[in-house]
């Protein structure tokens, strides 16, 4: 069966592997060597293929977060819908939704842009607000009843007559750290604040990508409330701290597991799930969330011109117990099924961040009341931070 | 006397397509710089300087100007340096398949720049081929941190943009008449004597072409230092892509793309008046 990989997902799993010791260094460069030569030979031939092939079938482009993410998307989702369908599943990677926004206002339409990976109520509402979403028919996607109600509510109040998304997973954004090099002691301590440590100047990472997460982690440090922010000059105060400490802001999952996977950096904010893919993969890295920490959900966004059935059908292929939990499993975030009407196996009771009573109410989620309001400002301010304003 | 239009026949589909896909393309985007963000992704068509006024007045977009011009310059006096060998050698070779040379040159072309950018975390990483080998060695404290500082940002620059300069440089020494270093020598100049007075004299245009290249190219780039560098490491067309795709402010991302553009196009009018447009022609053979 064809995997439709872009070639830089290719490489980021391949760099993966090395990291892993799956690959050693001799065959990794070997594969690069001839991987750049066959692209040069057969490019034109490949694209030529390419545009027969697309004659078959119906394709269906999903952007994501790459690395373990999209693999677990693609062994346990993709392939058996296209196996099943007929229809072709093209999957890339995005470093933020962003991105995509950006690009589909540039090109003034959503060609070649149909599921998003999208993350969270604040997207999705970008999404509405900008006229880019649609509305599922739900009959088209029985799997729909399964999902945990205390997901999809957020996301029918901004969109009541109908969604645009399906809620998929969720997990927290909480603190890594390399168990070689800072004791669990420690971190425990200091909690939000180990991320300050003036002893690991030079080994601390970040997220890069948004603002909001800096941000909260500002408040916890500055001591406030994240869903309440009183003081924005002392929650930068705190970015700043953080940020004279860095090595690098990363900007992938795939960056965040390379960086720590190769012993960069010993302490970052990081996504549970892909903490656990590297303790799955024997790194010695440990993950804490600290009280306050942030927790968010995803969806499988559909895009305005996207074809509707056999969207909706891959939706709720996904959403199917067997399908969700294999992919729960390979990207280690829960799913968005509600555990008291699925049984969940063993690994996925285990996952970061997994909420057995199916309210999530121990988790803190951002409130969109309360940040999207600030966003356009501080924002701005974070990019300036970053870059030693 | 009749006017001959044949020129501009000739020239006509050059011009429509340099209109069509630049002068146009830029016109919208200055128009667009004095358009209003209301809100992320929200932009109004306006008549404001508010952009242009934040742009003048803010040392935050001054710092970054200045971090481009630098890093540039560095970039070009280094690619200058290390490119003019190797275009000598070239030159000058007698080898019989000098051809076999310019493939190799132009063969990493081949290779995406993403992933090329991308390789140098394998030779200059913690578990990289230099820590590795400084470790077969038994030298230092290793690891060493070298990744994620200005230095790997240079060198993934100087990597990507070297085979400009070399190119450039090459054309220029291949047009030198190859009589006149023997001659010098026979008028009782050293090699060293008769290289810099005859040869490197003669090859500036393709020097300098090349550095105006790779100054340019370098003063343009966003991806390498976003790969290669630390939070400090950043260049105007960082704060572009900020404006464009973090802070979704077409706008002010419109106004940065626009003086980038000013500030890259005044050095190519500065080097037209040093050294002549002609010169450009000569250089490019």
């Amino acid at each position: 069966m064809t995997k439709k990989y872009d070639s830089v997902t290719r490489y980021e799993r391949l760099r993966e592997a090395v990291g892993n010791g799956d690959v050693d260094r001799r065959t990794f460069f070997g594969l690069l060597g001839s991987a750049g030569i066959t692209a040069g030979l057969s490019g034109g031939i490949m694209t030529a293929m390419a545009q027969q092939a697309r004659a078959a079938g119906t394709e269906l482009h999903f952007e994501g977060w790459g690395g373990v993410v999209s693999e677990a998307l693609r062994k346990n989702a993709f392939d058996p819908y296209e196996a099943e369908t007929g229809n072709k599943v093209i999957d890339a990677t995005f470093g933020g939704e962003n991105e995509v926004l950006t690009k589909v206002k540039a090109a003034g339409s959503t060609d070649g842009h149909n599921i998003l990976h999208s993350s969270g109520v604040s997207w999705y509402k970008r999404w509405v607000d900008n006229g880019y979403h649609v509305i599922l028919n739900e009959d088209n996607i029985p799997n729909l009843a399964n999902v945990m109600p205390a997901m999809i509510e957020p996301f029918r109040k901004i969109t009541p007559d109908g969604l645009s998304a399906v809620p998929y997973d969720y997990g927290t954004t909480g603190i890594a750290y390399n168990t070689e090099h800072v004791s669990e002691e420690k971190a425990k301590e200091l909690g939000a604040n180990l991320l300050l440590d003036p002893e690991l100047k030079g080994k601390i990472g970040g997220w890069g990508g948004d603002w909001a997460n800096r941000a909260w982690y500002g408040a916890l440090q500055s001591g406030q409330d994240p869903n309440d922010i009183q003081d924005w000059d002392a929650v930068w105060d705190k970015a700043r701290e953080h940020r004279d400490l860095v090595l690098k802001y990363w900007s992938s999952g795939a960056e965040l597991m390379d960086l720590l996977a190769k012993g960069e950096i010993y302490v970052t904010e990081a996504w549970s799930g892909r903490v656990a893919a590297l303790q799955a993969q024997g790194h010695p890295i440990a993950y804490m969330d600290p009280p306050n920490g942030l927790a968010w959900m995803e969806t499988m966004f559909v895009m305005k011109g996207s074809p509707m059935e056999e969207s909706e059908a891959l939706l709720n292929f996904m959403l199917d117990p067997e399908t969700a939990i294999a992919v729960a499993v390979g990207q280690k975030y829960p799913p968005s099924l509600d555990p008291t009407k699925v049984e969940m196996p063993e690994e996925v009771l285990n996952l970061p961040a997994f909420d057995p009573t199916g309210k999530l109410e121990g988790l803190v989620f951002r409130d969109p009341a309360a940040w999207n309001p600030h966003e356009k400002e501080q924002g701005k301010q974070w990019n300036r931070v970053q870059k030693g304003g | 006397m009749p006017v001959d239009r044949r020129p501009w026949l000739l020239l006509s589909p050059a011009l429509v397509f340099i209109t069509a896909m630049v002068v146009i393309p830029m016109a919208f985007i200055l128009v667009y710089s004095f358009y209003e963000n209301i809100d992320l992704a929200v932009d109004v068509p306006a008549f404001q300087f508010g952009n242009w006024q934040e742009l003048f007045t803010d040392s935050y977009y001054h710092t970054a100007i200045w971090k481009t011009l630098r890093l540039s310059l560095i970039v070009t006096v280094l690619a200058a340096v290390l490119g003019y060998i190797p275009a000598y050698v070239i030159a000058m070779t007698k080898y019989r398949h000098k051809w076999l040379l310019l493939l190799l040159l132009i063969l990493p072309f081949w290779i995406s720049f993403i992933i090329r950018t991308l390789s140098w975390i394998h030779i200059f990483g913690n578990q990289g081929a230099l820590n590795g080998l400084m470790n077969l060695l038994g030298l230092g404290d290793l690891p060493f941190q070298i990744m994620y500082t200005e230095f790997t940002v240079i060198v993934g620059f100087i990597h990507v943009f070297l085979p400009y300069m070399i190119l450039n440089i090459y054309v220029s020494l291949e047009g030198i008449d190859e009589n006149l270093e023997p001659a010098a020598r026979t008028l009782g100049a050293t090699p060293w004597q008769a290289f810099r007075e005859v040869t490197l004299p003669l090859s500036l245009p393709g020097l300098a072409a090349g550095s105006l290249l790779v100054f340019v190219l370098t003063g343009g780039s966003y991806v390498t230092p976003l790969i290669l560098g630390g939070p400090s490491d950043f260049l105007f067309g960082n704060l572009v892509y900020d404006a464009v795709v973090t802070e979704l402010n077409w706008p002010m991302g419109a106004t940065l793309s626009f003086t980038l553009l000013f500030l890259l196009g005044s050095v190519v009018i500065l080097y037209s008046r040093l050294m002549g447009m002609n010169q450009l022609a000569k250089a490019f053979g």
